[in-house]
């Protein structure tokens, strides 16, 4: 067993003081984003990416993974005390958590929450242990073509697998796709679509977009729902947790369940937040008390929260093995990556295995920190959230000023940090996805450079993309994702002629 | 604004607003193609030049806008009736938009730090009706604390003004 005797070196990496300090850290700061309005995972790496660029590429990795995890789990928190999800990802949460703590379950309800987070993303760490070196040996044989196939399957599951109108995700995509050719064109030396600026000539940097987006947009939409924590107790005690701990067992299909549909979902880039909309809806369709979802089911908390946690961490598989990121802050993640100099994608497995299985053992740490200190901590975090708008939300928005400003030490990026804050609050009031326009900016020069040498291969024929087996079915697979939308309502219309046709 | 179907005064219809974001990407999507074909969208000697890529990108873009716009002019009922945004809605959004935009160009004119602290202070007394002791012990907190941490814990310079230059940062 190669893998175990490289995750013993991992963890051997992670057991220092230093890292665990930094763990820590990490983990309470990541709950703190995760409570809070406006900071998420997303922007909340992102703020905090400029502060690791002086510290070691593994400690940084293993404290910006674990905001990571602190933010997953304190979604839940606000989810279920005050109706109010911290994160996208815990929407599904509050159906039933919310319904819980009226009933004065509120410790119940956030035990079984973040010990199904703990179980989904514990799943999805094994899956990774064992599934990313097979995957990172396997992409090792890639040439451009098929990198360019992966990339068009990311994209396209955008499309077929999204919540939101296709036409609006390809328009967010392509959007991102055309703010990431600003500036210099790396292969040919041309300025691109600067129009003259010199601020221009760097492009846009992802970074800025995602603090812009999710955190001020996050603040504007905020303020219009108009945000009122009212007083809620946190209780949580020692007896609460240990009943319902025996109780979980019960419902170990409804995790299997979940844990399957999150790790899927975050491999292929559906991300946390569709996971657990799914794995809710799938556990109401299949659960005994189907109908009583949404007046405080213990279930309801379980699956959402199970896939999320699962998504949110399998997101890091591909991340990991073949630089494509599954969520946007797998994204931030990956831009942290290329800034301490580290390529990833297969070759990391093999050039930066201490790095690479440090991470991995901090997950299983991370994770195993992260619950205790929720379980410990929810009335400090309960108490945080009482703390009035007023002084919250410019504080956030100072946070987010200073995050856009350190990126590149430039005030410009201030500037256009607004601007995408202002795009993020009419992107989302009209539905128009985030995740792809962040991700295609991540990946858009990987993908043209990638797109630019197959073409160099073939001589500018597309069909290089159905010149051997493997690529060819990545891009038919690519494909048909992208048609879903209309291949599902085509079955559905021909279903019903025939149904109608048999009626008459 | 119309006053029909109980609508206030001040509401903005849905429907527009959807247009002109989906106008906005078909002239971004112009721009792209504009600037791809300048730089050369087509094949050169040594393979693809500069505007091969955002060509195709572009062009994608302008489809998708125009799809959205037919798709809501075809749903034009239901989206004019729908509300974006409501006026009592809309308030709490911009008196949170314009000073953070006034924010921004402090930012530019006298650094984050005098920024920052105008900032808070301004919401607090503004929009949580705070008295002076509370707003000044978090509208200097929070930058004091800032500098603790960026300038001399981690190093990491913000942008400062007058006020830092005269303390002799």
């Amino acid at each position: 067993m190669e893998d175990v005797a490289n995750l013993m070196q991992g963890f051997a990496v992670v057991l220092t003081w230093r890292n665990l300090v930094f763990m820590l850290i990490g983990i309470l700061l990541g709950v703190l984003i995760g409570v809070l309005p406006g900071l998420g995972g997303a922007n909340g790496v992102a703020i905090l990416l400029p502060l690791t660029f002086s510290m070691s590429p593994t400690s940084a990795i293993i404290m910006l993974s674990c905001i990571y995890w602190g933010a997953l789990f304190g979604g839940a928190i606000t989810s279920i005390l005050f109706n109010i999800p911290g994160e996208p990802w815990s929407v599904a949460t509050t159906f039933d958590g919310y319904p819980m703590a009226q009933k004065g379950r509120a410790g119940e309800a956030m035990t079984a929450a973040f010990t199904s987070s703990f179980v989904g993303a514990l799943v999805a760490v094994i899956m990774i242990t064992f599934l990313a070196p097979l995957v990172a040996k396997f992409a090792l044989q890639f040439g451009p073509p098929e990198y360019f196939g992966v990339q068009l399957l990311t994209f396209c599951s955008f499309v077929g697998m999204g919540r939101e109108p296709p036409l609006k995700t390809i328009a967010s995509m392509m959007l991102g796709f055309a703010l990431a050719a600003v500036g210099l064109d790396t292969v040919t030396g041309t300025l691109r679509m600067t129009f003259g600026f010199t601020e221009m000539l760097q492009g846009f940097d992802f970074l800025i977009a995602v603090i812009g987006l999710f955190g001020i947009g996050e603040i504007l939409i905020t303020m219009e729902e108009g945000l009122a924590f009212k007083e809620a107790k946190g209780k949580i005690n020692p007896k609460i947790v240990l009943e319902t701990w025996a109780k979980l067992p019960k419902y170990w299909v409804t995790s299997l369940r979940s844990c399957l549909i999150g790790c899927w979902m975050g491999i292929t880039p559906g991300g946390a937040t569709p996971a657990s909309f799914m794995s809710y809806g799938m556990a109401r369709r299949m659960s005994k008390h189907g109908d009583k979802f949404g007046e405080g089911q213990i279930e309801g908390v379980i699956a959402p929260e199970t896939a999320a946690h699962a998504a949110g961490t399998s997101a890091l598989l591909p991340m990991l093995t073949l630089g494509i990121p599954g969520s946007p802050t797998a994204a931030v993640l990956l831009g942290g990556l290329l800034i301490w100099g580290l390529q990833p994608g297969p070759l990391l497995f093999v050039e930066h295995k201490d790095f690479v299985w440090g991470l991995i053992a901090s997950m299983y740490l991370g994770n195993i920190v992260g619950l205790l200190i929720v379980l410990t901590t929810v009335p400090w975090w309960a108490a945080i959230l009482r703390i009035p708008f007023a002084i919250i939300a410019p504080v956030i928005v100072v946070i987010c000023a200073i995050g856009a400003y350190t990126v590149h030490t430039r005030i410009f990026d201030v500037v256009l940090m607004m601007v995408f804050g202002v795009m993020g609050y009419f992107f989302k009031k009209l539905k128009y996805p985030l995740a792809p326009l962040v991700l295609a900016l991540v990946l858009g020069d990987m993908a043209e450079t990638a797109f630019r040498q197959s073409m160099l291969l073939s001589g500018g024929s597309l069909m290089v993309f159905w010149s051997n087996g493997l690529v060819g079915s990545i891009v038919t697979l690519a494909l048909v994702i992208l048609c879903w939308p209309l291949i599902s309502r085509g079955m559905e219309t021909w279903k019903k002629s025939i149904r109608d046709s048999e009626n008459a | 604004m119309s006053t029909q179907d109980g609508k206030a005064r001040g509401d903005v219809p849905t429907c527009w607003v959807e247009i002109a974001v989906a106008l906005l990407f078909v002239v971004v999507a112009a721009v792209v193609i504009v600037d791809s074909v300048r730089v050369g969208a087509t094949w050169g000697p040594d393979g693809p030049r500069a505007g091969y890529f955002p060509f195709y990108i572009g062009c994608i873009l302008a489809i998708t806008g125009a799809g959205i716009v037919v798709q809501a002019l075809r749903r034009w009922k239901t989206l004019a009736a729908a509300t974006f945004v409501r006026r009592d809605e809309l308030k709490p959004v911009l008196t949170m938009l314009w000073p953070t935009v006034v924010y921004v160009v402090l930012i530019v004119l006298i650094g984050l730090y005098v920024a920052s602290a105008i900032y808070i202070g301004t919401f607090m007394l503004w929009q949580g009706k705070y008295k002076w002791p509370a707003t000044l012990a978090v509208s200097l907190g929070v930058p004091i604390a800032t500098f603790l941490m960026f300038e001399i814990w981690f190093l990491v310079p913000l942008p400062k003004g007058p006020l830092e230059h005269l303390l002799g940062y």
